[in-house]
């Protein structure tokens, strides 16, 4: 049984077209998290999952129970906004209390659940403040214990971390894959930050104009992108993108030839224009490039140092090729590097339908 | 090769740490403080000839110094004006004014308020169809000139039967406020997060749980800018008091008007301004108390349009 199921979705908003015939399934403690940059309908589908948003057309399934015209607190969910959206009036207590003394639930029950998020997410000695007296990761972690009170299945995360400092961000994170693994509960996550849906998902959806472009486990997405747009948005650094041509010798890009055996084509690859897509990382440099089946000479146009790895712009065969070197290599600016290439690690996209080759 | 005061201007320069030192006298703050003081001065000038001219006896209002301080300080004319002045009616002064004006204020504030609050909420969150045309509908009615209604509200308190009454005031008044107080309400709510209510629905409290649970209690800035614009509005009215209530129900400005304009011989100035100044200190009372949260809560509700 599917945690929660979209069934052919559709939002309008006025004569705008938000979410177009939307379909998707998230298995029971499954982390599924709603990639893709703002105004892609990420957080419009998380708002109609938690029935926030009426919607336009279809269904939504929690736990198997048609939810589609439920109010939000009878759904079975709990939810962590972006901003907090803590009620400034009460007490951490009061917070966590609030919804529970709604569905009119015995005292002593409330007590004990209160006290239970209060030892998981270890705010225990907050309790009597007020939120404008705690630090914005205190406030997030008692937005996470409203939804834990609530003893639910679903949890439904609004960009959570977005409102943190980085450093905060990244402690959060590991929290929040820690608290998965402790309830098990399926979590549906927002973010427009690659590296948090890639470090907490078990399966991201890429969203784009409303629809889901893959959705995939993370190493998945990162190896297998199904066009350019997945392939653009995720990593970082992002792509290097050349415009090619497939001939019988094999690639040819510009006036450079290489060879493209290894490369595993969905089907047979064709003969004809494509993009040519490599990550940066995957341009082979110091003792790699031995081994690969394509050397040749760049030059380093401009450095971008960022301790572990350094970060060269150059030029390869009439295209900008940006790739990454250890941050340890002693290189300076207009030094020729040796870099070489695999078919293996390359992607070709149609150069029509962008779609993966 | 440095001249004189190149040197000079070096010396200073690395001299120069901390605070820079203020000036203990400067032209452009001497300008700003005389014209402040003069037109203070201005301003507060009625109300001292009105404090001194209150405190004097009859004899001494009668030789017409109005700027000179009372010889001898008598409270007469404010027990007078309290207890015993006459209008045309009763001799019973404008206690009777002030017991009426109360009356009509308090239920009137609470309940404009109350509604106000519930119209600005529905308008702010729940955006249901014809939302917008009814704010503006709503707002227009703030720039129609009272004249214009008295007569027919004239009718239609007669017909339901309140014509006189107080509550016919009350509701009057609670009406005329309400697109001002509806805007106010409103524009604070609208400032607030929306995920505020979002979270709140997912908590499963309702329209009326948000509201009374979640919003009016960080709404104590905009509901004390409301209390002040409705107390202070409806003391200070004249034209709505007159109309719509019975001379035994005369709120305290009509009385007031009625003590200053019935004679009986000369002109009692120490009483009429006793009674003046009794009559405005409701206002004034509630502008000192809530100077801050005045100014506060209009800047709270003026962000967003």
């Amino acid at each position: 049984m599917h945690s929660v199921s979209v069934k052919d979705l559709k939002l309008n908003f006025g004569s705008v077209e938000v979410l177009q015939d939307l379909n998707i399934d998230i298995n029971d403690g499954e982390f599924l998290v709603l990639l893709g940059s703002s105004g892609c309908g990420k957080s419009t589908l998380l708002n109609c999952i938690a029935g926030l948003l009426d919607i336009t057309d279809g269904q939504i399934y929690i736990k198997g129970r048609n939810v589609t015209w439920e109010e939000p607190s009878q759904r079975g969910i709990g939810m962590v906004f972006q901003s907090y959206a803590l009620y400034p009036q009460m007490s951490v207590e009061g917070n966590l209390s609030f919804g529970l003394k709604n569905a009119k639930l015995p005292a002593a029950e409330i007590a004990t659940r209160v006290a239970r998020a209060a030892e998981i997410l270890q705010i225990e000695p907050l309790l009597k403040r007020k939120p404008a007296a705690l630090s914005g990761g205190q406030r997030q972690r008692v937005a996470i214990g409203r939804a834990l009170v609530r003893d639910v299945d679903v949890f439904l995360f609004d960009e959570p971390l977005s409102n943190l400092d980085a450093k905060l961000r990244a402690d959060l994170r590991v929290e929040l894959k820690q608290l998965h693994r402790q309830l098990e509960n399926t979590m549906i996550y927002v973010t427009h930050d690659q590296v948090e849906a890639m470090t907490l998902a078990d399966r991201i959806a890429i969203m784009r104009a409303g629809k889901i472009q893959q959705l995939d486990s993370p190493n998945e997405i990162y190896n297998r992108p199904v066009n350019k747009y997945v392939a653009d948005f995720i990593g970082s650094p992002s792509m290097n993108f050349m415009n090619g041509k497939i001939g019988a010798k094999g690639l040819t890009i510009g006036d450079v030839t290489l060879p493209v055996d290894g490369y595993k084509a969905a089907g047979k690859l064709a003969k004809g224009n494509v993009i040519v897509g490599i990550r940066p990382e995957h341009v082979a440099t110091g003792n790699d490039v031995r081994d690969a089946a394509y050397k040749t000479k760049v030059v380093a146009d401009l450095l971008e140092p960022m301790g572990a790895d350094t970060l060269v712009w150059a030029q390869f065969a009439g295209h900008e090729l940006r790739l990454r070197m250890d941050g340890q290599n002693k290189i300076e600016e207009g030094q020729e590097i040796e870099i070489g290439l695999n078919a293996e690690s390359m992607h070709f996209f149609d150069h029509k339908t962008e779609e993966r080759l | 090769m440095n001249s004189g005061r190149d040197a000079v201007a070096d010396i200073s320069a690395d001299m120069a740490r901390g605070p820079r030192p203020k000036k203990a006298f400067s032209l452009p703050n001497f300008v700003i403080y005389s014209t402040l003081t003069l037109l203070a001065m201005y301003y507060l000038a009625p109300l001292y000839v009105m404090i001194v001219t209150s405190l004097k006896t009859m004899p001494e209002v009668r030789l017409g110094n109005v700027f000179s301080l009372p010889r001898e300080i008598t409270i007469e004319p404010w027990i007078k004006a309290w207890a015993t002045a006459c209008t045309g009616l009763n001799c019973d002064g404008l206690s009777r004014g002030f017991w009426n004006s109360v009356q009509i204020l308090v239920p009137s504030v609470v309940l404009s308020i109350a509604v106000a609050s519930v119209n600005g909420y529905a308008l702010a969150f729940w955006r249901f169809k014809g939302a917008n045309i009814l704010f503006t509908i709503l707002l227009f009615g703030a720039f129609i000139p009272y004249q214009v209604m008295l007569y027919p509200i004239v009718m239609i308190l007669r017909d339901i039967g309140l014509y006189g009454d107080v509550w016919g005031l009350v509701i009057v008044h609670s009406i005329f406020g309400m697109p001002i107080l509806t805007l106010l309400f409103r524009n604070y709510f609208s400032s607030l997060p929306l995920e505020l209510i979002k979270a709140a629905r997912v908590d499963g409290a309702g329209f009326w749980g948000i509201l009374i649970r979640v919003l009016l209690p960080m709404s104590a800035p905009i509901v004390v800018v409301a209390i002040i614009l409705q107390v202070t509005g409806i003391w200070n009215d004249f034209l709505f008091g007159v109309v719509y209530t019975r001379p035994d129900s005369y709120p305290m400005t009509v009385q007031l008007n009625n003590i200053v304009n019935s004679t009986f011989g000369e002109k009692e100035y120490n009483v009429n301004m006793a009674a003046t100044i009794i009559t405005g200190l409701v206002p004034l009372v509630v502008y000192f108390v809530s100077g801050k949260l005045f100014v506060r809560g209009i800047a709270a509700g003026a962000v967003k349009g």
